[in-house]
């Protein structure tokens, strides 16, 4: 009984960071935080509010997924990491790297984008 | 507040149980902790028991009632889910039980149905354990979220693969003898590093199998133990749950697993020793990186020198601190909600001298059980005491 047309707090994220206006989340004391989110996990405060993430991250660690979950199944082997960018952590699948001819070392520079595969559009990360 | 004595224990062989369903499985173990425990079935007051995905495995929620009707008890039931900490879960509150007041005798266990599977829906399941927005629908498997920490860790501390191959070898070498666990053959370095990779630098034998099993105790308050003149010989004396965020994204560090360090810290106060004290440990090893932050949590190591602990001898059989000395959830099998129970029953069988391999701890008094939820969100230790 779901209605197809209804969006959520992450669908609207991925959509900003499909669109080059990524955001995160921050409460007054500053704290850092993704959506869909009632209240920040550091504090409790209530009135979060939206900032821009910085464009440029980088790879703070890095996997070749050989054997994925079956929604991936065409997608193997592929680079997933997990980024920083500013105070927040992203974790994401790489585009454009070939697993085994690539060894992807932390700090990399990457940006964030997203990706289609199968029917939903993920975190997707691209070399800078 | 009442002391909690463990009475009795059952485990059934942890392995591939194409044959039996898992209201069998649990049956055999919670049948053999209660002839073990010699307390009679009408005295259990309540079944706590762990399970993460029988939903998928085998399209079966609400197992409290099922499992209790599967003993052979009609008590109220509750199913503990915390991914691979479910029925270490489970323990824990039957501990909270027993001290309280609240109940003398408690049948407590978990059961896992993995098997039953193809890898692609058990790696499936298992991504649930971590958060679904941030971390499944990107692609991030389990042996992945262990790899970026294995990932992570190599970077901080310069250790390698073939330094976690030894926690492998060691575990395998550990479960030769001991007919529950599900892998009975000894392996070398070389077979750990040249297995197939999951997902780098995670290999095939840096990860524990997918495997069913069940696994059950009788826990009782000491004044019970002594009223009905039963010989129990082991004690909780110690529990601590941690937490953290669910999402490795969220954490301060991916190198440090600050619940188990919160768990462990709680539990040994409660206890009133130090990681000192600790004879034999059985620790939360679903993939070799695992069993590093582990040690590196409970205080047995600095951060950054765990893993080379395996490697210079010392958590071996014949080491300073004997560590998974029943072949860990690497070869002994990690039935996901079966493993935080079976940890207290493998550890009471060492202690009591009725393990195969309680002759490499013949002095131990004192034992710790380690068990982790997902990427260590959830953690629970459990410290046991030699009675008298």
């Amino acid at each position: 009984m779901s209605d197809e047309s209804a969006t959520t707090a992450y669908d609207d994220f991925l959509e900003g960071l499909a669109e080059g206006e990524s955001y995160f989340l921050e409460c007054p004391p500053g704290h850092a935080s993704l959506p869909p989110r009632y209240a920040c996990p550091d504090c409790g405060a209530t009135d979060l509010e939206e900032r821009p993430l910085p464009e440029s991250g980088t790879v703070t660690a890095s996997t070749v997924i050989r054997v994925p979950a079956p929604a991936f199944a065409g997608e193997a082997p592929y680079v997933l990491a997990i980024a920083e960018f500013g105070s927040i952590r992203l974790t994401g699948k790489l585009l454009e790297v070939d697993p085994d001819e690539e060894n992807i070392e932390p700090g990399t520079p990457i940006s964030v984008t997203t990706e289609r595969v199968g029917e939903e559009n993920i975190i997707a990360f691209r070399l800078r | 507040m009442e002391d909690v004595h463990i009475a009795g224990v059952g485990m059934t062989e942890f392995g591939r149980h194409p044959d039996r369903t898992g209201r069998e499985l649990f049956g055999e173990a919670a049948h053999k902790a209660l002839v073990d425990a010699n307390v009679p079935r009408d005295d259990i007051e309540a079944l706590l028991y762990g399970n993460f995905m029988g939903g998928f495995a085998e399209g079966q929620n609400h197992q409290g009632p099922l499992m209790a009707d599967a003993a052979g008890l009609t008590v109220p039931a509750t199913r503990y889910e915390s991914a691979c900490a479910s029925s270490g879960i489970a323990v824990r509150e039957a501990v909270k039980k027993v001290r309280s007041g609240e109940a003398d005798v408690l049948l407590v266990g978990g059961m896992e149905r993995m098997t039953n599977n193809p890898t692609s829906v058990v790696t499936e399941a298992l991504a649930t354990a971590g958060d679904d927005l941030y971390e499944s629908r990107v692609g991030l498997t389990f042996p992945g979220a262990y790899a970026l920490m294995a990932d992570a860790y190599f970077d901080a501390y310069g250790a390698e693969r073939a330094d976690l191959a030894h926690i492998a070898v060691k575990n395998h070498a550990n479960a030769v003898e001991n007919e529950l666990a599900q892998y009975r053959n000894a392996i070398d370095v070389d077979d750990v590093l040249e297995a197939p990779m999951v997902a780098d630098p995670v290999g095939l034998y840096d990860a524990s199998p997918i495997t069913d099993g069940a696994s059950a105790l009788v826990v009782v308050s000491e004044s019970y133990a002594e009223a009905n003149d039963l010989q129990t010989e082991v004690a909780i004396t110690g529990t601590g749950q941690g937490a953290d965020s669910l999402s490795l994204q969220s954490r301060e560090s991916l190198i440090r697993t600050p619940a188990a360090e919160q768990a462990a810290e709680e539990a040994y106060e409660d206890a009133g020793i130090g990681p000192d004290d600790i004879d034999v440990a059985e620790v939360h090893d679903c993939f070799t990186i695992a069993e590093v932050l582990a040690l590196e949590s409970l205080g047995f190591y600095e951060p950054g020198t765990g893993y080379a602990a395996a490697r210079d001898g010392e958590t071996t059989r014949d080491g300073e601190l004997p560590v998974n000395l029943s072949g860990g959830l690497k070869a002994k099998g990690h039935p996901v909600g079966a493993t935080g129970a079976a940890q207290l029953v493998e550890l009471t069988k060492l202690l009591r001298g009725d393990h195969v391999n309680s002759d490499a701890v013949t002095d131990a008094e004192t034992a710790l059980t380690h068990n982790a939820g997902a990427t260590v969100a959830s953690a629970v230790v459990h410290v046991l005491e030699v009675v008298q």
